[in-house]
């Protein structure tokens, strides 16, 4: 039967349809639906671990026993993930491994756009890109078949658009898969150095293996056609290169990496001039260019963001000298511009009470990525760094080691899963190296920025099966934080109360700002608050705060009632009291 | 055929889209469906772009390309006007969400959207899809009014919008979904 799945669901199904034992992940986007969807699949057992490092080593130690793995996480991921990837290179696996890298070209959602290609060659194991959901599924198949065929782990390389496109898919039975025996082996799985020296020559003979390979792979494809030109492309590219130049040849490459040779070379000679199109990195353009190949390619196209199908038809058009066939537009150069729609925190969002209040003190804040990283925008613009996932309490204690007037001027600012993630190890770095600063955990009890996903101390697995939560306040005393709080942030002046006096503390002291994600709570909404006309002087004060339900209108602060959650943080701020806290009798 | 459903996070864009995509398959046909997830939740602009036909190759529709635009709020129509066909329909729900700049004084939310599209576009219909959907008993199924005009404005016959309707919303609001649905038919 022929069904719509996006490439997160397709890729979910290809590893039920494979027989994988294991599939793990952190979740982050594009990635995060490979996991939500699997749990679909009861026979596959699946979890979130902590973060992207535990992941990978958890398939390790699936794939070490003898059953398929499968470990999925955003591009950003696999840096965390690198250090296990680049050395499980070398002991190769027992059951098939494939590593899920879901990358963000034009950064829909993330920090930087890297492209994760060059980890596989750089980690020296294939990687594929599959070009639509049909694909994504049936590579998963092929990974496995590679990864145990050449005992190596395998790279599944998506972008966004992959990832979240929904295109047909025709779906097959599963496979029954029978673990494989576990046999220990030291010299394959022990990497010691006298171990590691004899693996890594096997890794070389393993690369060769591959490019042999890759000469007659089904993974790649060739479309001959006119010869005038012929496009080598790969991924969500191919799809471009395809509404562009419908009768142009194509090779499209499933498997980027190794490339063989004369199987490019071919291609090559059978057309009179030869492009590459692939976004990011010119990863392709440089392994042909490398086979005295002359190709076109980051001449034409950028290597930052994404590329478009109009794009690749100017572009080549041009280069070529033929007419431009592009389509015409409405105009609407005369039309007033369209403001922006910049994400906000939402109404209720208990993230927004805390950069008021940072704000207000001055502090200077080392932030961390999550929704509250959206503290950054205006009008709350409270935060002064943020550079990956656990960063911020390293960030804070170097400013303060760097700079000692900021010593007691800075907090870092830190998620409840961003805290699990990679959190701890910068708390006990501040505690060893006696830092004073104050770290705030903003513990909204979920992973709320990539779509509410549980976490180590929400007290539920990926199932929504009850555990016991692991308590954050717990694990801060445990590494030798005195001074551990916990304070509602939506109790204002308790919240400044704290802030003030930790600061102050010439210790490291740990804040832990509870109250569950608005969304969390959407269905036991209570009252909203009320504005009084008369009282108010609109003083605007209760803009600052940034909450979407808080407008100006015609020059007077107004209510949205229909999203107010009735917070009452913005009766607290108000100066005059005219704003009548939810829940209160209104007169 | 290219079509574009744009609006604000939690307007109900996705319901829509799973609807139209559920018609199209059922009609034999091949489709692509993208949209990106990740902040749609925090009140950001939303777009789902479906592409139904024959033969389809990339999921993404190109300023010019789309045949038909609906638009879930007006700024959201203004915003993604550049990608319509010069012979494409638009469907405007007309009703107003104000993005943070304007709530907050920095921006203007632009005046009388819909009389500047309609000076550029032959086929707009605007319609108050909010309160249609108040009249049949519930706010939220403005989305699904919506749908009813766009469906007027497809060449699927209507059962087989209907039957797709009846698979994709929870039964205990089947009813209100329906009447939405007939309520933007007859105003496509
Ligand atoms: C290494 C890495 N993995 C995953 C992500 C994706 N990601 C961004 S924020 C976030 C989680 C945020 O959760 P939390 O810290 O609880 O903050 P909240 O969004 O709930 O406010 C994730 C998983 C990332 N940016 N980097
Ligand atoms: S989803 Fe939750 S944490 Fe994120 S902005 Fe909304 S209320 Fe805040």
């Amino acid at each position: 039967m022929k069904v719509l799945l996006s490439g997160n669901e397709a890729i979910a199904r290809g590893a039920y349809e494979a027989g994988v034992k294991v599939a793990v992940g952190y979740p982050g986007t594009p990635s995060t639906e490979i996991l939500e969807n699997i749990v679909n699949y009861q026979e596959v057992y699946a979890q979130w671990s902590p973060n992207e490092k535990v992941a990978f080593e958890v398939a390790i130690g699936a794939s070490i026993a003898g059953g398929r793995a499968l470990v999925t996480m955003k591009h950003v991921g696999v840096n965390v993930a690198a250090d296990p990837l680049f050395t499980f290179s070398y002991t190769g696996v027992n059951g098939g491994l494939v590593l899920i890298s879901a990358d963000d070209p034009g950064m829909h959602s993330s920090q930087n756009e890297q492209d994760n290609r060059r980890y596989a060659k750089f980690a020296k194991i294939p990687v594929l890109e599959p070009s639509d959901s049909q694909d994504a599924k049936d590579f998963v198949g092929e990974a496995y078949k590679i990864s145990e065929k050449f005992d190596t782990p395998v790279m599944l390389r998506i972008t966004t658009r992959i990832a979240h496109s929904q295109t047909t898919v025709q779906c097959a039975e599963p496979q029954e898969q029978t673990i494989k025996a576990y046999e220990k082996q030291p010299q394959k799985y022990v990497m010691i150095p006298a171990y590691a020296r004899s693996r890594h020559v096997v890794v070389e003979e393993r690369l060769q293996k591959l490019t042999e390979f890759a000469k007659d792979t089904s993974l790649n494809k060739l479309e001959l056609r006119d010869k005038k030109f012929g496009i080598i492309t790969s991924g969500i590219c191919y799809q471009y290169v395809k509404e562009a130049f419908p009768e142009a040849s194509i090779l499209k490459l499933g498997l980027t990496f190794p490339l063989n040779q004369e199987y490019i070379k071919e291609f090559a000679d059978q057309v009179e001039k030869l492009y590459i199109v692939e976004e990011l990195e010119p990863f392709l353009e440089e392994a042909v260019s490398l086979m005295g190949i002359e190709v076109t390619g980051k001449a034409l196209f950028p290597v930052i963001g994404e590329i478009s199908a109009s794009q690749i038809k100017e572009k080549i058009e041009q280069d070529l000298g033929l007419k431009d066939t592009t389509t015409s537009k409405i105009g609407v150069e005369d039309l007033p511009a369209a403001p922006g729609r910049p994400p906000v925190l939402c109404p209720g969002c208990p993230h927004r009470a805390v950069f008021y209040t940072l704000k207000k003190l001055k502090l200077t804040v080392a932030g961390d990525i999550g929704c509250y990283t959206l503290g950054a925008l205006p009008p709350l613009e409270a935060l002064d760094s943020c550079i990956c996932m656990g960063a911020s309490i390293g960030n804070a204690l170097g400013m303060e080691k760097a700079n000692p007037e900021l010593a007691g001027k800075v907090v870092a600012v830190i998620g409840d899963s961003t805290f699990f993630h990679s959190g701890i190890t910068g708390l006990v770095d501040m505690v060893y190296n006696k830092g004073r600063g104050t770290v705030l955990v903003l513990d909204n009890r979920t992973t709320a920025m990539t779509g509410h996903q549980q976490h180590p101390g929400t007290g539920k697995t990926l199932q929504g099966e009850a555990i016991d939560a692991v308590n954050i306040a717990a694990i801060a005393k445990a590494v030798g934080v005195k001074r551990v709080i916990e304070v509602d942030p939506f109790d204002l002046p308790r919240l400044e109360e704290v802030i003030k006096e930790e600061t102050a503390s010439p210790e490291t002291s740990l804040i832990i700002a509870k109250r569950p994600c608005a969304l969390l709570t959407k269905n036991n909404k209570n009252t909203t608050v009320a504005i009084d006309e008369e009282k108010c002087v609109n003083c605007k004060q209760c803009l600052a705060l940034g909450c979407p339900a808080i407008a100006l209108r015609d020059g007077r602060v107004t209510l949205n009632a229909a999203i107010c959650t009735g917070c009452n943080l913005c009766a607290q701020v108000c100066r005059v009291g005219a704003i009548k806290k939810a829940g209160d009798d209104l007169e | 055929m290219n079509i574009l459903l744009v609006g604000v996070g939690g307007q109900g864009t996705i319901l829509a889209s799973k609807v139209l995509t559920e018609v199209a398959m059922d009609s034999g046909l091949e489709v692509k469906m993208s949209e990106i997830h990740g902040m749609a939740q925090r009140g950001g602009s939303v777009v789902t772009q479906i592409k139904i036909g024959k033969e389809i190759f990339s999921p993404l529709i190109e300023k010019g390309e789309a045949d038909i635009i609906v638009a879930f709020e007006q700024l959201e129509a203004l915003r993604w006007l550049e990608y319509l066909k010069p012979q494409g329909a638009m469907v405007i729900n007309t009703q107003i969400i104000e993005p943070v700049p304007v709530i907050m004084g920095k921006a203007q939310y632009p005046q009388e959207i819909v009389e500047k599209i309609k000076d550029k576009v032959e086929r707009v219909i605007a319609i108050d899809a909010l309160k249609c959907a108040v009249e049949c008993g519930n706010p939220k199924v403005s989305n699904v009014v919506m749908i009813g005009v766009l469906a007027k404005k497809m060449d699927f016959p209507q059962e087989v919008w209907l039957k797709s309707l009846e698979k994709k919303v929870p039964a205990a609001y089947l009813e209100t979904n329906l009447k939405a649905f007939a309520k933007g038919y007859e105003q496509g």
